[in-house]
């Protein structure tokens, strides 16, 4: 893959935003590729809007996402879905909290994990590279939960092919 | 490549790891976005590094440290170089014995600022060498040519970053060997260290003389290199700029600087002859295109419009295309609140109902000039809420002049508030003053740093505390309240309508720990009693 992979993550402070990059970034630096990780968390914690953009690909030379050229943009909280929506490119792919059943997920606090397996589906990197990503990511308790989440998340964005 | 040795690190971190692999004794500095995380991970790295009340005493520190033949980091924020200017500019004449390197982190577009300003300037107007990493990589190593820099020529670094660097995580392969700190020791150098006009003569022209040696020096420097490209268009860059460069014009030939002053300007005329279009992008003040014309080299700039916020790849685009069509406009994201339950909703309130003329200041406090509240009138630095309050007090007619309070935070009120009470003591307004100290035992804003206050070092250990009213009594204010605003209970607001009525100067300290680490602050306090138990306090500590 030579050209440059675009992706960001957005919500609110305190919604696990800037985990959810983390993630990313390492999954993708474990399957060897060139990572940029960008995040503005100024007050993330009042509970204002937070965004991270991830690139990887054989060479990435910025660490912001321009506006119009995200590949996928990932929403957990619905209300930042407009504000962000200028960000992605012409059919590029939104993923919405929609994508998976609250109901489902082991607890609310994995959305972001989850949503991480629906954008899974769709990039290049195995699942035992997730897994281990997520496994580093997180205390090794959460890591049951988290597992649960994000292959609901994975399988679920399979099915709708 | 060794897989396992490419780490993905921010910029911060990148400078705290080699900081650790360098050898660096003592890193000293004051919080501030983005530069906080740098100490944090230096000492969880296991490094020395201290929260200083304010950014001159930190640079203070360091440079005592650096007078001891030690490496020294002193970090803080943009505005922070603006407390810490007058030692930063006499140490450029003392110079140091071992290394000193102050990260200055800018912040161009404000992502959590009061302004935008461009700090290279402050190499020009100290005259200190200063380097400019575009990534984490070149932060981790650019740390290693800086202190090389700094012992070579005695004389601080200013090692310029700003939010992109900083907040950015890319790949770094750090060095296999590191380096144990040097062992300290004084060597008296009485008129190089003095600055008594007398000594401070020869130190100004010692000074002039390595710029003009380093200036030589940074012509061939590998700090700077060049990026083959065509030859229709030259760019002229450093920092996070040159990424959007090679992403918005990978045809053109790059002068890539991380060597920024004293400016390589043989290299730099060399360069712009072997293109037909040569244009400067920068972030910021046009630093780099205004000293390249003065040398007498023809080089194309930014329209003014660009001078605002940061660059990225779209902007650069249209600074190569001289577009001067206005810029589309983001759409807004959702501004942060003060939390349901902080203890500062009280205050406001109050504030907002007697319509007092609130002098405010820097932290999550700010807020309170949002709705609902909207009850703040001024907001200039760090520790101007006093200053300024007076101000209003002395000129504005008493039935104005009585409404008038000063706001500050507790890591604030450390930072430069308490010159300010001094001088509310020294000239008291005909109408009293009051003062609200809003304790919330911690530096929240930043993300909850230590303070001299809290009792806690930067690693959370516990050390001596200043306690604030005792330091407000032993000024001589006879109004001194500690209290908890709890809401409903209209406790706060009496206490207010008094101190505004006295007309004496009152100091309110509103104190109950921040929300967001209660948690925290209960696992340090349990932490504390285990080791008083094991062990008692020492007389010394008061
Ligand atoms: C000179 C300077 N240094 C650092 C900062 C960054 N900064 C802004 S406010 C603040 C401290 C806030 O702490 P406090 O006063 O306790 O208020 P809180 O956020 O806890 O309410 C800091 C470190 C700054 N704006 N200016």
């Amino acid at each position: 893959m030579s050209k440059v992979t675009n992706i960001i993550v957005a919500g609110l402070g305190g919604q696990g935003v800037l985990k959810g990059t983390d993630i990313l970034a390492d999954v993708a630096l474990r399957a060897g590729y060139d990572v940029k990780k960008s995040e503005i968390k100024g007050m993330s914690q009042r509970g204002g809007s937070v965004t991270g953009d991830v690139r990887f690909g054989k060479h990435v030379f910025s660490p912001m996402v321009s506006a119009g050229e995200a590949d996928f943009l990932l929403v957990l909280e619905p209300t930042q879905v407009e504000p962000h929506r200028y960000m992605l490119r012409p059919n590029g792919v939104l993923i919405t909290p929609d994508a998976v059943s609250a109901s489902q997920l082991p607890n609310k606090k994995t959305l972001n994990v989850a949503l991480l397996g629906a954008l899974s589906a769709h990039l290049p990197m195995t699942e035992e590279q997730w897994l281990a990503a997520l496994r580093a990511g997180f205390a090794e308790t959460f890591f049951e939960g988290n597992q649960k989440a994000f292959l609901i998340g994975r399988e679920g964005q399979k099915a709708k092919g | 490549m060794n897989e396992s040795n490419r780490l993905l690190l921010s910029g911060d971190e990148a400078i705290a790891l080699a900081a650790r692999h360098a050898g660096v004794a003592l890193g000293a500095g004051y919080p501030g976005t983005p530069s906080t995380e740098i100490l944090e991970h230096f000492s969880e790295l296991g490094g020395h590094a201290q929260w200083s009340p304010n950014e001159k005493v930190a640079l203070e520190v360091t440079i005592g440290a650096a007078f001891g033949g030690a490496r020294a980091l002193c970090t803080m924020k943009h505005v922070g170089l603006n407390v810490a200017s007058d030692p930063l500019f006499t140490a450029a004449y003392t110079g140091v014995s071992g290394a000193l390197i102050v990260v200055s982190a800018d912040d161009p577009g404000m992502a959590s600022s009061q302004n935008e300003q461009d700090n290279r300037r402050y190499a020009v107007a100290a005259g200190l060498p200063m380097l400019e990493p575009s990534d984490s990589q070149e932060a981790y190593d650019f740390m290693f040519a800086a202190i090389e820099i700094s012992e070579r020529w005695q004389i601080p670094v200013l090692f310029r970053v700003t939010t992109r660097v900083c907040h950015s995580y890319t790949v770094v392969q750090p060095r296999a060997t590191h380096e144990a700190p040097k062992a300290a020791s004084f060597e008296r150098d009485i008129r190089g260290r003095v600055m008594i006009p007398a000594y401070a003569r020869p130190a100004h022209r010692r000074l002039r003389k390595k710029l003009a040696e380093m200036q030589a020096w940074n012509e061939a420097s590998p700090l700077n290199h060049i990026v083959q490209g065509g030859q229709s268009l030259g760019i002229i860059t450093s920092g996070i700029s040159f990424m959007h460069v090679r992403e918005a014009a990978p045809e053109a030939r790059v002068l890539k600087l991380g060597f920024t002053h004293p400016l390589p300007m043989d290299k730099i005329a060399q360069f712009v002859k072997g293109v037909s279009r040569c244009v400067v992008i920068e972030e910021g003040d046009p630093y780099l295109v205004d000293a390249i014309r003065a040398a007498g080299i023809p080089v194309e700039g930014k329209a003014d419009m660009y001078r605002f916020g940061e660059l990225d790849v779209p902007r650069v685009q249209r600074i190569l295309a001289n577009d001067l069509s206005p810029e589309p406009i983001k759409p807004p994201g959702k501004p942060p609140q003060l939390c349901d339950a902080c203890q500062y909703r009280v205050v406001f309130e109050a504030l907002r109902k007697h319509d007092c003329i609130v002098a405010g200041d820097i932290g999550c406090y700010t807020l309170g000039v949002l709705q609902p509240f909207e009850a703040m009138d001024s907001c200039v630095c760090m520790g101007a809420s006093l200053g300024v309050g007076l101000g209003l007090r002395h000129v504005l007619p008493p039935d104005q002049a009585r409404r008038v309070v000063s706001v500050i935070g507790d890591s604030t009120f450390m930072h430069s508030g308490i010159s300010g009470l001094v001088e509310m003591v020294y000239n008291p307004p005909p109408t009293g003053h009051v003062l609200i100290i809003l304790d919330n035992s911690t530096t929240a804003m930043t993300g909850h740093q230590e303070h001299p206050g809290t009792g806690r070092t930067l690693a959370h250990e516990p050390t001596n505390k200043v306690v604030l009213e005792d330091l407000a009594r032993s000024l001589g204010i006879r109004r001194v309240y500690v209290i908890e605003p709890r809401m409903g209970t209209g406790e706060f607001d009496r206490l207010l309508t008094e101190c505004l009525e006295s007309n004496e100067l009152a100091v309110i300290i509103t104190r109950r720990p921040c929300i967001l680490i209660a948690k925290q602050l209960k696992q340090y306090e349990d932490q504390r009693c285990e080791c008083d138990a094991a062990q008692p306090a020492t007389a010394s500590a008061p």
